[in-house]
This record gives structure tokens, sequence and C-alpha cells, in this order.
């Protein structure tokens, strides 16, 4: 118990004195797991609509492998990259590895299967919904889409912020591939285990609080912008 | 499979793009151990060298093993590790300039503090290897190819044992790093071999001590090795070089001398 209370009073003054290793770390943290939920959403949202309206060959292939790409182990992952950004990989020439862009790719190829598959499964409600009163008025498949995509907005915000969870406590890839270079490529999770490792647990479950605190303000914040009430699709339809 | 290549390379090179590093500064890497990055030393010494001459050190952490095969890759312009046979056999097979002994500290046995297996009795380090097998008391080992592993298991092989044949029971692979494998063994009352280094900068030591050390047979050496640029060109040889005559000049070996924690030296520079 001592050493529970011990932490949160370690993380208290860490977080009022701002110090600045603290700041550094949170910061690069936010950031690389912040470009790499934009890049998710760029490549998972119109992915994940396709696989729910499209029909093309492939299809059903394609669903489950991204599905099954969701629960892949992060070491697993990040062994992937470094293979492939090490100078003797195949992309070896870019000189990537150990850099915050690493750290972003593994990222990405992390939780892009995530947005795909939730917003596939979001649409999919949607459009068997309303699939036929799309038919009946004769409305393309794109602005469709986009129409789900937008009235599902709420929903995706959730989907995002499940992306940006896996991205910013994730430890396995960033470790392998960011190499956790102080000053460069140290995040909140790989000083996590490194302060483990030095038997200075107090300060690792200090910077846990931390972590902790901020998807707990991210989440405040969501539910916070988020309207109580989400309208649905039809009531809007039918008001105009 | 070109087409596919190139649009990832493509993409690779946007994420060029958005690296926060500026790419001016000169830079190198080093692959190295937990034990010199977690017992404070780099901490200590990287500003002065960094302050000097202008030449940032990205330091990358990880087992003996795993740095060597890390630099085999090409992933680093210097290694400082602890496992001479194992840096003499890297540079035998081209992929270092040549080695350097840097500095030495020395490998240590921790325990419980009522020592079950009586390892402070011990008249060798082999005897506390057999006298922890004998007890078939508790034991943790690295079990990773790190410098202290390939220590430990040369120490087993002197005292003609195998422990792998009890891995499980007595004898626990962890697999995991120097720290990570001294909280499994404080957590399940456990022996374990150290550096002296990674120990007296240990914070969760919870009534574990030093039950046996100086045999000489515990000697740990720190060597200092180029990796070879004629086998990866991309290599900053010249950065790299700068640093290794640094650490192994004046400068270098006073800011070896002087790093204490708790008011003890934990490395001790012995160029030849």
């Amino acid at each position: 118990m001592q050493a529970l209370s011990d932490s949160f009073g370690l993380a208290f003054g860490l977080i009022v004195g701002l110090d600045p290793d603290l700041l550094e770390i949170v910061s690069l943290s936010l950031k690389v797991s912040l470009v790499a939920i934009t890049f998710a959403l760029i490549l998972g949202l119109p992915l994940g609509a396709a696989l729910a309206i499209g029909r093309f060959p492939g299809r059903f292939g394609l669903t489950v492998v991204i599905n099954s790409f969701m629960g892949m182990p992060p070491v697993v992952v990040g062994l992937l990259v470094y293979l492939a950004l090490s100078r003797s990989g195949p992309f070896g020439v870019l000189g990537l590895l150990y850099t915050p862009s690493a750290m972003v790719i593994a990222q990405v190829l992390l939780i892009t299967p995530i947005v795909v598959s939730l917003t596939r499964q979001t649409i999919e409600e949607l459009d068997s919904q309303y699939r036929e009163y799309f038919l009946s008025l004769g409305i393309k498949r794109l602005p469709k889409v986009l129409t789900f995509l937008w009235e599902a907005r709420f929903s995706l915000v959730t989907v995002c912020l499940a992306g940006f969870g896996r991205a910013i406590s994730e430890v396995g890839a960033v470790m392998i591939v960011g190499g956790n270079i102080d000053h460069l490529t140290r995040v909140m999770t790989t000083a996590i285990a490194l302060e483990t490792s030095k038997g200075d647990l107090e300060l690792a479950m200090a910077l846990g609080v931390i972590l902790m605190l901020i998807a707990f303000s991210v989440n405040l914040l969501i539910a916070l912008i988020r309207p109580s009430n989400n309208h649905s699709i039809t009531s809007k339809m039918f008001s105009r | 499979m070109g087409k596919m290549f190139k649009l990832i390379s493509g993409i690779l090179v946007l994420f060029c793009g958005i690296n926060v590093m500026s790419m001016a500064d000169p830079v190198i890497v080093v692959q190295s151990t937990t034990s010199t990055a977690n017992s404070g030393l780099y901490d200590s010494i990287l500003p002065q060298f960094e302050q000097q001459t202008g030449i940032r050190v990205n330091v990358v952490a990880v087992g003996t093993g795993q740095a060597i095969k890390n630099a085999i890759r090409g992933d680093g312009d210097v290694l400082l590790v602890h496992a001479k046979s194992a840096e003499e056999k890297f540079v035998a097979n081209g992929w270092g300039v040549g080695r350097f002994d840097l500095m030495y500290n020395d490998f240590i046995f921790v325990g419980p503090d009522n020592d079950p297996a009586g390892l402070s009795d011990a008249t060798s380090a082999v005897d506390a290897l057999i006298r922890i097998s004998s007890e078939r008391a508790l034991f943790a080992s690295r079990g990773d190819d790190s410098g202290t592993h390939k220590k430990e298991r040369l120490l087993w092989a002197s005292a003609g044992l195998d422990p792998t044949t009890s891995s499980g029971d007595w004898y626990r692979e962890t697999g995991s790093g120097m720290g990570a494998t001294l909280n499994v063994a404080v957590g399940m009352n456990a022996y374990a071999i150290t550096d002296r280094a990674t120990w007296i900068s240990f914070g969760n030591k919870l009534g574990f001590k030093v039950v046996f050390d100086n045999d000489q047979e515990l000697f740990n050496q720190y060597g200092i090795i180029l990796v070879n640029p004629s086998r990866h060109p991309h290599v900053n040889a010249k950065d790299g070089q700068i640093f290794i005559n640094w650490m192994l000049g004046k400068k270098g070996q006073t800011a070896i001398a002087n790093y204490t924690l708790d008011g003890q030296q934990l490395f001790f520079p012995n160029v030849n």
C-alpha cells in the first residue's frame, strides 16, 4: 500500500512541477500516437466502408484477414517493422529505424485493422437498416457511404478512441523499432518499462498514473462534446 | 512486387518528412547493454561528450547478444558490450573494425537474506553454483543470451553442470533484461547473478543482499568496437571513431571513473 500511495504522490509532484523530461516524454507519446491514428483513419475509414458496402471479389477473405490482424501481438508487429526498416532490411536505406517515424509506422500497422473492422461493423449496421430506403430514393453508393460516415460520426469517434488508446498504451512494438532512446524515442510506455527494470517501481507506477490520467482526460473530453441523445438518421431525413 | 515496393517506399519517405529529428546534427547510434544504461553511466558521461564534440549519441540498450546481432544488421555505429569472446568473433568475422578494452566491474551473486543454499560460505563462483544446484535452491537466469547470461553459462560449464535439465523447476529462465530478472528473483526469493553496477542502482532490493562476490572468475570486462563501414557503408565511422577515441582517452576514462552512485564507483576504466 505504501508503494502505491508513494506513486500517487510522486505522480502528483511530477505533474505539478512540470518536470521537463516528463513533458518531453508525454508530448512525444501524444505526437506519435496522434499522427498514427490520423494515418490509420485515412487508411481505415475508406477501407472499412468499402468492405461494408462494396461487393468485390476477395472481400470476405480481406475481412477475415483484417479481423485477425486486430489481435496481432504488438511485439510481432514491432519485429516485422524492425526487419523491414533495419539497415539490412528492404527499406534500410531510408534510415528510419530508431526514429519517431518508425514508431508511427508500427502503430499505424497495429491500429488500422481496428479502425477498419469497427468502421465496417458500424457502416454495415446502418446499411442493413437503410439499404432499401436509399435504393428507393435512387441514391448512389458514394453519397450513401458519405451519409453513413457522417451519421455514424459519434460512433466513429469511439473507433478513433479505441485506436488511439491501443496506440498510446502499446509498448512491445515501439520498444523494438524506437529503441527507447532518451530525448529521441522514449515515450510513456517505454519509460515505464525502463523504470520497472531499474527496480524503481514507484516512479514507474507514477508514470503509469499519468498515462491513465491522460486516457481519462481524453475520454472525458469526448463524453462532453458528444450529445446525449444521438439523433437518428431517419428523423433527420423525414424532417426535411 | 516492384510496383508495390515503390509504393511502400514512397509512403515511408513521407514518414521521413515528419521526423522531428534534425538531420543536420552529427548523430551516432551506440548498441549497448542494459547494465551500462540502467546504472546511469551514460546519463553521467554522454552530456560531457556531446558538449565537447557536438556529436549526439543515441544509446539503444539491449542485451549483449541482441546488441551484437543488431550491429551485424548495421543498426548501429558503435558496439559497447560485455562478452569478450563474442566481441572478438564479431571483429574476426569482419563486422567490427577493432576491439578495445574499455572498463570493467564484476559480477555478483545476490539472494534472499537467509541465504538458504549458504552461498556466503562458498569458496568460489563455481562452488556457489554447485551449492545452488545441490540444494535445488531457486535460481533466476537471464536466459536471453546477454553478456551476463553468457558468463553464467560459462560458470555452469566449469562446474560440470547443466541446469537447463531443471528448467522450470528450480532453474528459472526469465528471458528478460537484468532489471526484470532481478525483479523476478526478488519476487520469488531466488538467487541471481548480476553485474555490480546494475545491483547498486537497482531500486527494488526488498531485503536481498550480495551473497557471494570477489572471485576473479566473476571479472566483467566491457569492450568498445566500431562497426565496420566497409560492411555497412552508411555507418558514421568518422563520428563513431571520435566517440571511441574519447572514451579510450583521458577525458572518457576520467568521466567513467568519476561516476559514482551512493558513494560507490560502478565502472573502472582499464584501457591498456
